[in-house]
C-alpha cells in the first residue's frame, strides 16, 4: 500500500513542483558571478541528479548484480569513475562503497530490486547532495585556492573523482571534462553546506574578474 | 602539517584526518573477570614512546576507513601506513630503512 502511495505520489507533478534545491536563494548570485574572458570561470547549480550509494564487496554476486543493473561496472580503485557524467557514472568512495549519479528521475527502484537478499547497501541519497559545475580558463585555480589535494592533470584528469574537502567543506570533487577552454569540475556538497560552498567558490572566483597581478 | 597516506587514497592533507589514539591495545578476552584495575589499565593508560609509535588513523574527510600508521613521535615521519588487521611492521626495519637513508 504504501509503495503504491508513493508511485503515485513520483508521477504526479505535485512533489517535484514543490521541491527546492538547496542553492534556489543563489541563482541570481551564481548567474552575475560569471567571470568572462581569459581568465574566465563560471558557475552553476545543478540540481535534483539522482544520487544512489552503493555497498557490496568488489568482486561478490552483489556487486554482479549491481552493475548489471547500472549497466556501468564498479570503479576499482580511488579516483576512478566508471560511465558518463551525462549519463549515469559511479564515482569511487571507499573500498565497497561507491555513488551512483544519473540524470534526475532515474530512481533506486532497479538498483535494489537487482540486490535482492544478496549483503550490501542501496540507498537513495539524492537529497544528500547538490551538484555545483565550476567551468572555465581559470577552474582549477579557483578550486586550488582552497583544495588541499594535487589537482594537477599529471594525478587529476577527466574522469576523476575524490572525497576531500573545498575551505572547510567536505566535497565530492568530480572532473567531468577538459577542453581548450578549461577544465569542467563537478563539486558535490552536502545540501546543508551548499550555501557556503556556493559563496566560497563566487568569492574565490572574483578575482579572476581583474587582470592578472604579475 | 603531516601529509599522511592513505592506505586506501594515496597522500592526503593531515586535516582529512582523525587520530585514534595507540593501535594494537586488544579488547580484554573476558572483561568481567577483570579487576578494576586492570579494567582501568585498559581503557585510560597508553605507551608514551619517544620514537617508533604505532597508531590508529581514520580517513574521515575521505574514504572513511580507520587503518594503522607508525609515526616517529621525535619527528613527525611517518614511517610505514598498514590497514586495520595487518600486523604491525618490524620496528627495526623500518629504523634501519631510516637510517640506510
Amino acid at each position: 500500500m504504501a509503495e503504491q502511495l508513493m508511485e503515485q505520489n513520483v508521477n504526479i507533478q505535485g512533489p517535484a513542483a514543490l521541491r527546492r534545491s538547496p542553492l534556489a536563494h543563489l541563482a541570481g548570485a551564481i548567474e552575475a558571478g560569471a567571470v568572462a574572458g581569459e581568465r574566465g570561470v563560471t558557475l552553476r547549480e545543478i540540481p535534483f541528479l539522482t544520487m544512489v550509494g552503493l555497498r557490496a564487496q568488489p568482486g561478490s554476486a552483489a556487486a554482479a548484480a549491481l552493475e548489471k543493473a547500472a549497466g556501468v561496472a564498479l570503479p576499482t580503485k580511488v579516483g576512478q569513475t566508471t560511465g558518463s557524467a551525462e549519463g549515469t557514472a559511479v564515482l569511487w568512495l571507499g573500498p565497497d562503497e561507491y555513488l551512483l549519479v544519473a540524470p534526475e528521475g532515474t530512481g533506486a527502484g532497479a538498483l535494489t530490486e537487482a540486490l535482492g537478499d544478496e549483503p550490501g547497501a542501496v540507498v537513495d541519497l539524492s537529497a544528500n547532495r547538490t551538484t555545483l559545475e565550476l567551468s572555465g580558463p581559470s577552474a582549477r585555480l579557483v578550486l586550488e585556492k582552497g583544495c588541499n589535494a594535487d589537482l594537477h592533470p599529471r594525478v587529476f584528469g577527466p574522469g576523476t573523482a575524490i572525497t576531500t574537502q573545498l575551505g572547510p567543506v567536505p566535497v565530492l570533487l568530480w572532473q567531468t571534462g577538459e577542453g581548450p577552454s578549461g577544465q569542467t569540475y563537478r563539486i558535490l556538497p552536502r545540501a546543508s553546506f551548499a550555501d557556503y560552498a556556493a559563496r566560497w567558490l563566487l568569492d574565490a572566483m572574483t578575482e579572476f574578474a581583474a587582470p592578472e597581478v604579475p | 602539517m603531516i601529509l599522511l597516506e592513505c592506505p586506501y587514497c594515496g597522500p592526503r592533507d593531515e586535516t582529512e584526518y582523525h587520530y585514534g589514539g595507540q593501535a594494537h591495545v586488544a579488547y580484554p578476552e573476558d572483561p568481567n573477570q577483570l579487576t578494576d584495575q586492570e579494567w582501568a589499565q585498559y581503557l585510560f593508560y597508553r605507551d608514551n614512546t619517544k620514537g617508533l609509535f604505532a597508531e590508529r588513523w581514520v580517513h574521515t574527510g575521505g574514504c572513511r576507513r580507520w587503518f594503522n600508521a607508525v609515526r616517529d613521535t621525535v619527528t613527525y615521519e611517518i614511517k610505514a601506513v598498514y590497514r586495520a588487521g595487518e600486523p604491525r611492521p618490524d620496528f627495526d626495519s623500518l629504523t634501519q630503512e631510516g637510517a640506510a637513508k
